[in-house]
């Protein structure tokens, strides 16, 4: 049995642990909050302009846009969400092990593809893995506002303009509540289901005029729709690394409490058998004496 | 009858009110809004939305942003906007500069469209802010 004052060492260290992991659990409860507030704030701004896309989509079948037109896939870019910091439980390890299964079933080669990646943590696994990296992202604060994102969408959607790519997904751990996460694949362009994915989700809209026209509100509400479409994502990724971020720390106090009481225990056992021992042996010498 | 008037950002909702009228610039030119305007949508250049009620006028910046109209409401998408009292005076004026410098430089690798527009947009921002 370990001595007594060893046992009282863990305790102690066990206690300490057990008080930071508490504490950022409730960091990220609080900003598990706030990501989630700012999604909400961004919702109705999502909202209409997916009408007017819709709108426009559905309206007439001769708008078009380069952006709505499925091309020869050459080239297919995967914008993958990872958070900075560990200690977020399976967040970052599940995407990317589901990543590296579906781009190994995808394509034959690392010229078929590229990735933008976000987070450190991602950045670190993917290069390790040796993946074509396109770009990286790091140090996205934990409310990210829509001018912070811009250089990310901006880059993404050109590339798919230039045509250097022909596809767009995306890749992050979507928010469904504290305790979930799911790896979540969205396929941001082309836009070629456009109309009926939105007639599900907007419903009848009214007949508008458009000024100057149709095809020039496309041009540059669609790039728009796109860019608004990865905020949204990143948006939820940041609720959902938060979420993770809680649950994991939430489970580590848990385990911290299980292992105070099982060390409380053997302290106490150890304690009783030191003190057992003690008044046997001061009987033991009494009697020798007698 | 009076519209209802919002403007939407990603950020949330900047602006929101009732109005008789809203001015606003589009790609052709100046339109104001009354109630039960006919459906409309529209891309707006960078200039201020006016928005006129009981006979007080307020500006908000906006830029990148879209005009959607239907009879009793006017919405307004931008990728940012703000009301005059929000606006970095300072910010924009260093902006001002900032893009003025890149216009009178002459250098091939400058993007002059961009500078044009970050102009455009600072110049905004400040006369808004001029009004409140």
């Amino acid at each position: 049995m370990a001595s007594l004052r060893e046992i009282k060492g863990r305790i102690s260290s066990t206690k300490n642990m057990k008080q930071i992991t508490g504490a950022m659990q409730m960091v990220a409860a609080s900003k598990q909050s706030r990501a989630q507030a700012k999604s909400q704030a961004y919702e109705p701004y999502m909202q209409k302009i997916q009408e007017v896309v819709a709108s426009i989509a559905m309206g007439n079948s001769d708008a078009s846009h380069p952006m709505m037109e499925q091309r020869p896939i050459q080239k297919t870019c995967y914008i993958v969400v990872t958070s900075d910091q560990g200690l977020a439980g399976g967040y970052n390890s599940n995407l990317v092990r589901s990543l590296r299964q579906t781009i190994s079933e995808r394509h034959q080669s690392t010229d078929e593809y590229s990735i933008i990646i976000i987070g450190k943590i991602g950045r670190d696994l993917l290069k390790r893995l040796n993946f074509p990296i396109e770009a990286e992202y790091t140090g996205l604060s934990d409310n990210p506002s829509f001018d912070e994102v811009k250089s990310i969408t901006r880059q993404s959607v050109g590339m798919f303009e230039e045509e250097s790519i022909d596809e767009l997904y995306m890749w992050y751990n979507h928010f469904v509540n504290t305790m979930r996460q799911d790896v979540t694949e969205t396929k941001l362009l082309p836009l070629t289901a456009l109309a009926e994915e939105l007639e599900e989700s907007v419903g009848a809209t009214p007949n508008y005029e458009y000024e100057p026209s149709e095809n020039a509100i496309l041009e540059s509400l669609l790039p728009q729709y796109a860019e608004s479409l990865i905020y949204g994502a990143l948006l939820d990724a940041k609720a959902a690394e938060f979420a993770a971020r809680m649950t994991a720390m939430k489970a580590a106090s848990d385990n911290a409490d299980d292992l105070l009481d099982e060390l409380q225990l053997s302290y106490n056992r150890a304690r009783q058998a030191a003190i057992t021992q003690e008044i046997n042996e001061i009987v033991g010498g009494a009697a020798a004496l007698e | 009858m009076k519209t209802n008037v919002s403007v939407v950002t990603p950020d949330g909702n900047v602006y929101e009110n009732e109005a008789d009228i809203v001015s606003v610039k589009t790609e052709i030119g100046e339109i104001g809004v009354l109630p039960r305007h006919i459906p409309l949508v529209a891309t707006l250049t960078t200039e201020a939305v006016r928005v006129k009620n009981d006979g007080n006028e307020e500006s908000i910046s906006v830029s990148g942003g879209f005009i959607e109209v239907r009879s009793d409401k006017v919405t307004i998408l931008a990728e940012t906007a703000e009301r005059p009292e929000d606006i970095d005076v300072e910010r924009a004026k260093e902006a001002k500069a900032r893009a003025e410098e890149r216009l009178n430089q002459q250098d091939e690798t400058i993007d002059q469209k961009r500078a044009r527009q970050a102009l455009l947009r600072a110049e905004m921002r400040l006369k808004v802010a001029d009004r409140r």
